[in-house]
């Protein structure tokens, strides 16, 4: 069997066991999807009138902050949902079956694999329940084409995968369940930090590189462009770049991590 | 001293698959603390080895570098005609590992288990499907096969463990501690499952703190002490190594134990139970010696037993320095 066969057929085999996981105990996928919507309501309903008047140059209109501050929102789902992956990836390896799988001649980056395509997924499945919601409190993607609409999902999934590798780090450098939720904070945090809920320009001098350049924010913008028609600029470039680099840095951590000895 | 047990290199073995399991030199330090201190072994194929030794003597890391999960400071190492650290996934190809905590996946079922191990060794679905529930018959598990693992009681647990890790057919395999923590009827469960997969060829590593086990079930036992191997050998030779033997005089009549400690100035007596302990061996000669003594010197005590050295004589005489090899042969758990 070709490395590349062996690689795929066990990335599946454990991609299923993680699946049997998050079905038998959804519980943390749901608690991680309150985040986004409970943000979603509050934003909208709640202050929705103060940030649509800051916005929109004095006039208070909701419906239209409901149209900004989704995209945001989605991908702040995704940040969301990762942490799930930190903590459990920090959960699993303490099983023993861990240790089983190292002694065993399988694709051992399989592992981690079966961890980034379950969380992936998860991922999806959260954006698809926070879009459904935001739909029925009234968004609706302004004359969006078809290859915009997959050029979308294609960016979710990569932004998705991105945070997910570097989840996966964070989960294997922690050494409990409680370290790797504290250690994936930044992936909810830095949605706040970006143009998810107020324009960078609004924002203090100083502070505005640091919110146009994370990683959310290009992220952010480009999906805002691809459903809203707003302008993207360079930011899909960014935004695929961030994706890339993080994607890149996550695995080798992870898989650096994991090659590790085991205490 | 470990090195002049036995020899060890093979490397120039015509026949590798005689030999199963090879170290030379293993050392294995955590920070300042020295857990293997250079280990020696030599095991053929299709035997049982068992590494005893006391909590803390290097036991599990030995087994944890033999299995690829750790690499060991320094030392060589072949396992099943692989090297450790030039082919690790060939050996681990041709070993199984039970380690000390159950290497189950608690969160999914006892069939899913096995079926996750039948998908990792490529095997296909229905040949997979089959040998799991042939394992899963095979281990008394067919009942609590649909229940979540982290359900089952520690033997339970136990017997999934080594099904699964039967489920590749290794040729090789690594039990560390496997009774510790069962119950009575399991651990004799456990011995009998070990004793059946020798007898399909296949070559057994087990560490075991208890020496009856390792009596039980071992043709060659090492004992690791402070990271180095003490001795080792069959049972019968370990159990050379100690002048354990001796012969037990019970009396009921005080006055007749105080004239016989007066009489037998090489025995130790135990006020409180009346009994003697005489120095000497089981053969026929020394005992006729020894009958014939206490007969000329008029001693008539009530029960007379022999007991020869076991290996908990060799444990503690191995182990402990300080401790002295004559101590009652108490149950060691």
């Amino acid at each position: 069997m070709s490395t590349l066969t062996l690689a795929l057929r066990d990335s599946s085999t454990m991609l299923r066991r993680n699946l049997l996981h998050a079905r038998r105990y959804p519980s943390l996928t749901l608690n991680l999807l309150l985040t986004p919507v409970m943000l979603l309501l509050l934003f909208v309903y709640i202050l929705g009138d103060t940030m649509s008047a800051g916005i929109g140059g004095g006039t208070p209109d909701r419906s239209a902050y409901i149209a900004y501050v989704v995209p945001g929102l989605l991908l702040m789902t995704i940040g969301s949902t990762t942490i799930g992956t930190a903590v459990s990836v920090s959960n699993d390896m303490t099983e023993g079956i861990i240790a089983r799988f190292r002694t065993m001649a399988i694709h051992r980056p399989s592992v981690l694999v079966g961890h980034v395509l379950g969380s992936v997924l998860q991922c999806v499945t959260s954006v698809v329940l926070v879009g459904a919601v935001a739909l029925a409190i009234g968004f609706r993607s302004t004359h969006a084409t078809a290859l915009e609409w997959l050029a979308a999902f294609a960016l979710l999934v990569l932004f998705a995968t991105a945070l997910t590798w570097i989840a996966v780090g964070m989960g294997l450098a922690s050494p409990n369940a409680e370290a790797a939720s504290n250690s994936a904070m930044p992936l909810i945090l830095l949605p706040l930090l970006s143009s998810a809920f107020t324009p960078v320009h609004s924002m203090p001098g100083w502070f505005q590189p640091i919110a146009q350049y994370q990683p959310f924010t290009p992220a952010i913008e480009t999906l805002r462009g691809l459903l809203l028609g707003t302008g993207i600029g360079n930011n899909a470039w960014l935004a695929v770049a961030w994706c890339v680099g993080l994607t890149a840095l996550g695995y080798l951590w992870s898989t650096a991590r994991f090659n590790t000895d085991p205490k | 001293m470990p090195s002049s047990v036995m020899p060890t290199s093979n490397h120039n073995d015509g026949h590798p698959s005689q030999v199963a399991i090879s170290a030379a030199g293993l050392r294995k330090s955590y920070g300042d603390k020295t857990v293997l201190d250079g280990i020696d072994l030599n095991i053929p194929a299709g035997s049982v080895f068992a590494l005893l030794g006391p909590n803390g003597a290097g036991k599990t890391t030995a087994v944890k570098i033999l299995s690829t999960l750790i690499t060991a400071d320094a030392g060589q190492a072949r396992v099943g005609g692989h090297g450790l650290t030039t082919n690790p996934q060939a050996v681990r190809a041709a070993i199984g590992v039970t380690g000390q905590f159950s290497a189950v996946d608690g969160l999914i079922t006892g069939e899913e288990n096995m079926l996750l191990m039948a998908d990792l060794h490529h095997l296909p679905k229905p040949e997979g499907r089959r040998v799991a529930a042939e394992l899963l018959e095979r281990f008394d598990l067919t009942a609590a096969a649909k229940k979540p693992a982290s359900t089952y009681s520690g033997g339970m647990k136990r017997r999934l463990d080594i099904a699964m890790t039967l489920v590749g057919s290794p040729r090789i395999i690594f039990l560390d501690e496997p009774t510790t923590g069962l119950d009575p009827r399991s651990r004799h469960t456990m011995w009998q499952i070990i004793r059946e997969l020798v007898t399909g060829g296949v070559t057994v590593f087990l560490t075991t703190q208890y020496l009856e086990e390792a009596d039980q079930l071992a043709d060659r036992i090492a004992v690791l002490n402070n990271g180095k191997i003490a001795a080792e050998g069959t049972a019968e030779q370990l159990k050379r190594l100690v002048p354990g033997g001796h012969v037990r005089l019970r009396f009921t009549d005080p006055t007749a134990y105080r004239t016989a400690t007066h009489t037998l100035p090489t025995a130790t007596g135990d006020n409180e139970s009346l009994t003697l302990q005489i120095p000497s061996g089981a053969t026929q000669h020394e005992l006729r010696t020894l009958l014939d003594h206490l007969h000329t010197t008029g001693i008539e005590a009530d029960e007379l037993t022999v007991h020869t050295p076991d290996l908990d004589d060799v444990f503690f005489a191995l182990t402990d320095t300080a401790h002295i090899p004559h101590q009652p042969t108490e149950a060691t758990r």
